[in-house]
């Protein structure tokens, strides 16, 4: 039987973890985080799961020993957070290019400066290039899901890559929601003892990491390239055997009443949810609007995303990070091009909103809309807008 | 020495991990150091290094120079890599998913990659305990990038970001005490050795190698291309470096010195600098500084071996 409990979500992802049977825990302490590698800590020192713990002195060591573990084929997890993140960010470069399976919580936060605990995607965004495979969530049950699904992908032989499994800080890490457990025996049915092909053992001695020239270095990065989005198609089957083992189904694209709808807003994260209740109220008073968010950010999903929007007149991105100097948020940014050689496509609006943890909430969701269909309308001399800030 | 090849395969095995094709400077100190460390260590090890002369001249893709599991990371982070290796393969071996057997888990990085950039690092393997070994190869200074200035550079050399000119004389702080930072840690073994001494240092590594917990070895690997000195003398320097005190052989068993070679009387420093362009600027004041340090350095090491033997 399964069961149904209210629990923390950052607790609920140690439970995701434990029943993943993760070998290789290396984490720091860090807000938003610290509750899931604190629950970890707990799981091991009372047995309940059997892993090393290792309290490593930082981020960039975190991940280092994860790049160890993961290379010597176990089971290996770790989480952190804006500071946490950049303070990692050349190891996540190298957890990619060495096919190195870990799999990653990241409870999205703001950067400093001015210090911010609160949350927003500018530390998601800092990475975006690392050649991870990067999944959004929105409520607790989709956490605990993608745990399982991130381990079974990263560690596919086909994929061999790593994954960040996004959840939003506090919104998101420190609610507690009713969640939904498998049994052990169904996780380890559709998630079996990771095997990785090549790993450092005596016994068949390998150089991983080598320096490459100019000769051999393009070949290297575009291998990594194309297996990155050859992904795709494994992530897909994984969520389709998720769904049929779990009865709860994912997409690369997920879209919330958009059959017919004119305008669309376009979101990532737990935000994703108050902005589903302001659609469900515009629909109710008869205006045609939806809602598409992004589940995979990395492989990016064109031909879903393409799919989800073709009808639109109006796209509304709301971005949770800023692109200093640049043209509107990330997220944005990413949706104009991949919309650019499209003969059918919606105007494009761009916001800014909820940075450092500022909350959106569903009067705003409403304000954004009626000013981007505004925008749509007559134009704009901004490159995108910062909604709900002071002047 | 016509019997050379008769007795030296007696005590030293023949063979090699790290084996020849790397690109190594011709009189690397380091790349002899390596090869005797590997010598030592045998098949069954995993080493984890970091960036540095010696990942760059045996690594390049698709070439290898080792023949036991290797993997470079980053710079910085060597002892963090081995960290999570060392619990992986004792988490998988305690599941059955691979046989128990002794696996040695070594880091390796150089001066640059020990005392500065991956400091933090090694201190927190150190201070967590796991179950490795961890060897410096000290070349003193950033060789690989061009010979610039380590905080294991010696006071008065000549590097690219410590040159000699009208206002300065080369590196003006004294060498940082790796190895009395790393015997803070409290850790069982921590050593220091030189490939001029051939089999003092096959026998330290094997001991760091074994001695359950975190061990220390710190190895002097002379450097003719950064230390401007002629590439056949890259273990008679060494063998000048411990002679004249100014890199004593030693080891910190459990907290105790034992000095392994000592000298009824030191060698002037001055034989040790004067074959080495980075030293050539040194006034005889200055040389006189560096002899006072090492007299005193030297008799405080010797009298903390001499307290320790009682």
């Amino acid at each position: 039987m399964v069961k149904k409990v209210g629990m923390e979500v950052s607790v609920a992802i140690g439970e995701a973890v434990k029943l993943a049977n993760a070998d290789v825990i290396a984490a720091y302490p860090i807000t938003p985080q610290t509750h899931i590698v604190e629950h970890l800590a707990e799981l091991v020192a009372d047995g309940e799961l059997d892993a090393a713990y290792i309290p490593v002195e930082s981020e960039h060591s975190a991940m280092s020993a994860c790049l160890g573990s993961a290379a010597v084929g176990a089971r290996t997890f770790t989480a952190t957070a804006g500071q946490g993140l950049e303070l990692m960010h050349e190891v996540l470069y190298v957890a990619s290019a060495m096919r190195l399976p870990v799999v990653m919580a990241v409870a999205n936060r703001a950067l400093s400066s001015p210090l911010s605990v609160w949350g927003d995607h500018s530390d998601v965004m800092a990475v975006r290039d690392t050649g991870w495979i990067q999944l959004f969530t929105e409520n607790g049950q989709e956490v605990v899901d993608n745990v399982f699904c991130a381990f079974r992908i990263a560690e596919d032989r086909r994929v061999l890559l790593p994954v960040m499994v996004h959840l939003d800080g506090f919104h998101l890490s420190h609610v507690i929601e009713p969640i939904v457990f498998p049994e052990q025996s169904v996780v380890d049915k559709f998630l079996p003892p990771n095997k990785y092909p090549l790993p450092l053992h005596p016994d068949k001695p390998v150089t991983m990491g080598d320096f490459a020239p100019p000769i051999t270095y393009p070949e290297a990065k575009w291998a990594q390239e194309v297996n990155l989005r050859a992904s795709k198609e494994i992530i897909l089957q994984t969520w389709q055997e998720f769904g049929k083992a779990f009865g709860r189904h994912y997409s690369p694209v997920e879209s919330y009443k958009t059959e017919d709808a004119k305008v669309l807003l376009l979101t990532m994260g737990s935000f994703s949810e108050t902005a589903m209740t302001v659609i469900d109220k515009l629909r109710g008073e008869g205006r045609k609007v939806g809602l598409v968010r992004f589940r995979l950010w990395r492989p990016f999903p064109f031909e879903e995303f393409r799919q989800a929007v073709k009808d639109a007149e109006t796209l509304i991105v709301v971005d949770r990070a800023l692109s200093f100097g640049g043209p509107g948020g990330p997220v944005c940014s990413e949706v104009r091009s991949a919309l650019y050689g499209e003969a059918k496509k919606p105007k494009v609006v761009s916001f800014v909103a909820g940075l450092g943890g500022r909350d959106i909430t569903q009067a705003g969701f409403e304000t954004i809309i009626n000013k981007g269909i505004e925008i749509s309308q007559k134009g704009s001399q901004n490159e995108f807008e910062i909604f709900g800030v002071r002047d | 020495m016509q019997n050379y090849n008769v007795y030296v395969p007696r005590l030293v095995t023949k063979k090699d991990t790290f084996v020849s094709g790397h690109r190594a400077c011709i009189g690397c100190g380091e790349a002899l150091a390596v090869r005797l460390a590997c010598k030592a260590l045998g098949q069954n090890v995993v080493i984890a290094n970091a960036t540095g002369c010696m990942e760059i001249v045996s690594s390049p893709l698709p070439t290898t120079s080792w023949k036991v599991p290797w993997i470079h990371t980053l710079f910085e982070n060597s002892a963090a890599v081995a960290s999570g290796i060392e619990s992986g393969l004792k988490m998988l071996m305690k599941k059955g998913r691979i046989a128990q057997q002794e696996i040695k888990v070594v880091a390796m990085a150089g001066d640059g990659g020990t005392s500065d950039i991956g400091l933090q690092a090694l201190s927190g393997a150190l201070e967590r305990g796991h179950n490795f070994l961890y060897i410096c190869f000290d070349n003193e200074a950033y060789m690989n990038t061009g010979i610039q200035r380590s905080s294991a550079t010696p006071f008065g050399a000549a590097t690219t970001t410590s040159p000699v000119g009208k206002k300065s004389i080369g590196q003006v702080s004294w060498k940082k005490n790796m190895p009395a930072i790393a015997a803070a840690h409290n850790i069982p073994y921590v050593a220091t050795a030189c490939p001029s001494y051939p089999f003092d240092l096959i026998e330290k590594v094997e001991k760091g190698a074994s001695t359950p917990g975190p061990a220390y070895v710190h190895i002097l690997s002379v450097c003719p291309t950064g230390w401007r000195c002629p590439t056949d003398l890259t273990v008679r320097i060494g063998r000048l470096a411990v002679e004249t005190g100014i890199f004593p052989l030693y080891e910190v068993e459990n907290g105790k010195y034992k000095l392994n070679f000592d000298f009824p009387e030191l060698r002037p420093v001055v034989d040790y600098l004067k074959l080495q362009g980075r030293f050539r600027h040194l006034s005889e004041d200055l040389i006189a500084k560096i002899q006072q340090r090492v007299t005193a350095d030297y008799a405080a090491l010797k009298e903390k071996a001499s307290d320790d033997e009682k």
